[in-house]
């Protein structure tokens, strides 16, 4: 029997194949997204703690350490906000350029800033000579060397985790009970409504076709409402009369970006854990809107308290709110209520449109 | 042999008709005749009490009442019918019956595989309750008696207090009450978060537990009693169980 194909079970083979097409097109290197809160209060927070430690590092006493500090913070804060701010305008331009460019693009700003508003410091200061310009210059370079190399550390432990968040989301995403219980149904129909039976394959495959897409780039809300639509008519073929849907669009939520998949688990979930525990029909409640810069996300549905040993609920919600901390960092909100007989589920994230 | 009657328990419509399809498929090499489909267990053994089938399909996940539960139920009848379990996927179920050697199915179900699991029910004996008890741990939520032939049920939630009488358990709701076969360890084992024994021979509904009274105020020798809402009686409580109770009630 030697050289034939081994004979592990399909699903290992799947995975394995997934793991390598993963490690192939990893992500590439790039600048943090500068408009992202938890990018710019990290930026702070490591400025800030440079002027302390170097102030420690210039004193001997404590009286001298507090003045030190406010003489370092005085010279920091107005560069560091003026980069913020600079980063903050150019940083689709940025993300546009390859690594090596928009670090060199990186390096320049912070640099002209610097060097542009030094003499600010002489205003305050009365022993600043040229060889303090070169000072600055230096700490500033240094700073964001330090910087740019811990963000580039942080992306590189961070895409494996997004590779790894991924790969779990395809095991969690579509449940087995879902998919057998589908092929099931669509054998039903063969016999006596092809036509249906045809309709049904078509949704599952193209719903397992989004499954298997590149999940780490955004898709428009809209693309990811249609195909929560082809998995309720799935759902709907085997549930009948049992499972209702009432959705609420703002048309101004559309074209918003959203992580793909996000809503489908979530609607799977209310399913499984809503519709199928229930004797009589049950209500699954979906809605979007635009709520100023943030994208709000609405579901709910019946909750069944005697069925909580239902596993993988959570595992839906963890994996969800890992994605959204990957592509949103502190930006996203994911919370879950229990409100009278209805399980909750509340999403914010920031509302982006391509660009 | 008269050809086998069959009854199909699924909650969901298109399953129900793929089984139909697929017995169909088995009639020649084993004739049969479905005697009736029903969408949940509690649908399911009025069927059976209406049909008196040899054989029935059950699937496992059903609301209201899991295909388990619903199998468990049958075994009060004097002659139940074989059950075969199908399943969409239930990794830890599968497992069960692996291990206890029961038959079961996996939806989409093939017709040979049907045939295979129909000739060997035929012929084969019944699962017994602590295999069920096994491959499903929780609760059940109603107790079952037999009653002219067919299972009556009594919802758990509805029971005041179940109480050892000589062979059976009574079990009393507030409007009547019923004997039941299982044993009262049994019954404490498997609803220990719903009844609290209160003597060797009484399990009482913790909700409706109302406070306690001594038997006589004069009478320093005579135990409490326990007060239950929806229940005139008082039900003794043993020394023995006193101070657990007394905690429960501090609660």
């Amino acid at each position: 029997m030697a050289g034939t194909a081994p004979c592990a079970p399909p699903e290992l083979n799947l995975s394995e194949q997934r793991t390598q097409s993963i490690r192939q097109n990893d992500l590439p290197d790039a600048l943090p997204d500068f408009r992202n809160l938890g990018v710019i209060s990290r930026i702070v927070i490591f400025g800030n703690a440079l002027a302390v430690f170097v102030a420690l590092v210039r004193s001997q006493r404590l009286s001298e350490f507090v003045y030190r500090l406010v003489e370092i913070a005085g010279a920091l804060e107005p560069p560091l906000l003026v980069v913020l701010a600079l980063l903050y305008a150019v940083s689709p331009w940025l993300a546009r350029l390859s690594y090596g460019a928009s670090l060199a693009a990186l390096f320049a700003i912070v640099l002209g800033v610097t060097a542009a508003t030094f003499p600010l410091q002489t205003l305050f200061g009365p022993d600043n000579a040229s060889s303090q310009l070169f000072a600055t210059l230096a700490y500033a370079a240094a700073g964001t060397a330090v910087l740019a190399w811990y963000f580039h550390l942080r992306q590189r432990a961070f895409s494996p985790a997004l590779a790894e968040a991924r790969l779990q989301a395809l095991q969690a995403r579509i449940r087995p009970h879902f998919l057998f219980n589908s092929l099931n149904a669509v054998l039903s129909l063969i016999r006596a409504d092809p036509k249906r039976a045809e309709t049904a394959i078509e949704d599952l495959a193209e719903l397992f076709r989004t499954i298997m897409a590149d999940s780490r780039r955004l898709t428009v809300l809209a693309d990811e409402v249609s195909l929560c639509r082809q998995y309720l008519r799935l759902e709907q073929l085997r549930l009948g009369e049992r499972l209702r849907v009432e959705w609420s669009l703002d048309p101004a939520a559309e074209p918003a970006l959203v992580p793909p998949m996000l809503l489908q688990p979530l609607v799977e979930n209310a399913i499984y854990h809503g519709i199928e525990p229930g004797m009589d029909a049950g209500l699954v409640r979906i809605s979007a809107e635009r709520d100023g810069d943030r994208l709000r996300l609405q579901l709910s549905n019946p909750y069944h308290p005697e069925h909580q040993h239902r596993q993988g609920n959570r595992m839906a919600l963890a994996n969800i709110r890992e994605r959204l901390q990957l592509h949103f960092d502190v930006e996203a909100r994911l919370d879950t209520r229990i409100a009278g007989e209805r399980y909750e589920i509340d999403i914010m994230i920031p509302y982006r449109l391509r660009a | 042999m008269t050809p086998a009657r069959i009854v199909i328990v699924d909650d969901e419509q298109p399953a129900r008709s793929r089984m139909r399809e697929v017995l169909a498929d088995c009639a020649a090499e084993l004739p049969h005749a479905v005697a009736g489909e029903a969408a949940n267990g509690i649908e399911g053994l009025e069927l059976v009490a209406a049909t008196q089938p040899d054989l029935a399909l059950v699937d496992i996940h059903m609301p209201g009442m899991s295909g388990i539960e619903f199998a468990r139920h049958l075994q009060v009848l004097e002659h139940p019918p074989a059950v075969i379990f199908v399943t969409a996927h239930d990794q830890y179920a599968v497992q069960a019956f692996e291990v206890a050697a029961v038959d079961y199915l996996l939806k989409p179900v093939r017709a040979a595989r049907l045939l295979a699991a129909l000739k060997k029910a035929r012929a084969g004996a019944r699962p017994v309750r602590e295999v069920l008890e096994r491959i499903d741990p929780s609760p059940r939520r109603y107790f079952s008696v037999a009653e002219r032939g067919r299972v009556s049920l009594v919802a758990v939630a509805d029971v005041v207090f179940l109480k050892a009488e000589l062979k059976y358990v009574t079990v009393r709701t507030r409007e009547r009450e019923y004997l039941i076969e299982d044993s009262l360890s049994q019954i404490e084992k498997e609803f220990g978060d719903t009844f609290v024994r209160i003597h060797r021979n009484c399990l009482v509904a913790r909700a409706l537990i109302r406070g306690v009274e001594r038997g006589s105020e004069n009478d320093a020798d005579a135990g409490w009693s326990v007060i239950l809402e929806g229940c005139g009686e008082r039900l003794p409580v043993s020394r023995r169980q006193w101070a657990a109770l007394k905690e429960l009630l501090k609660a």
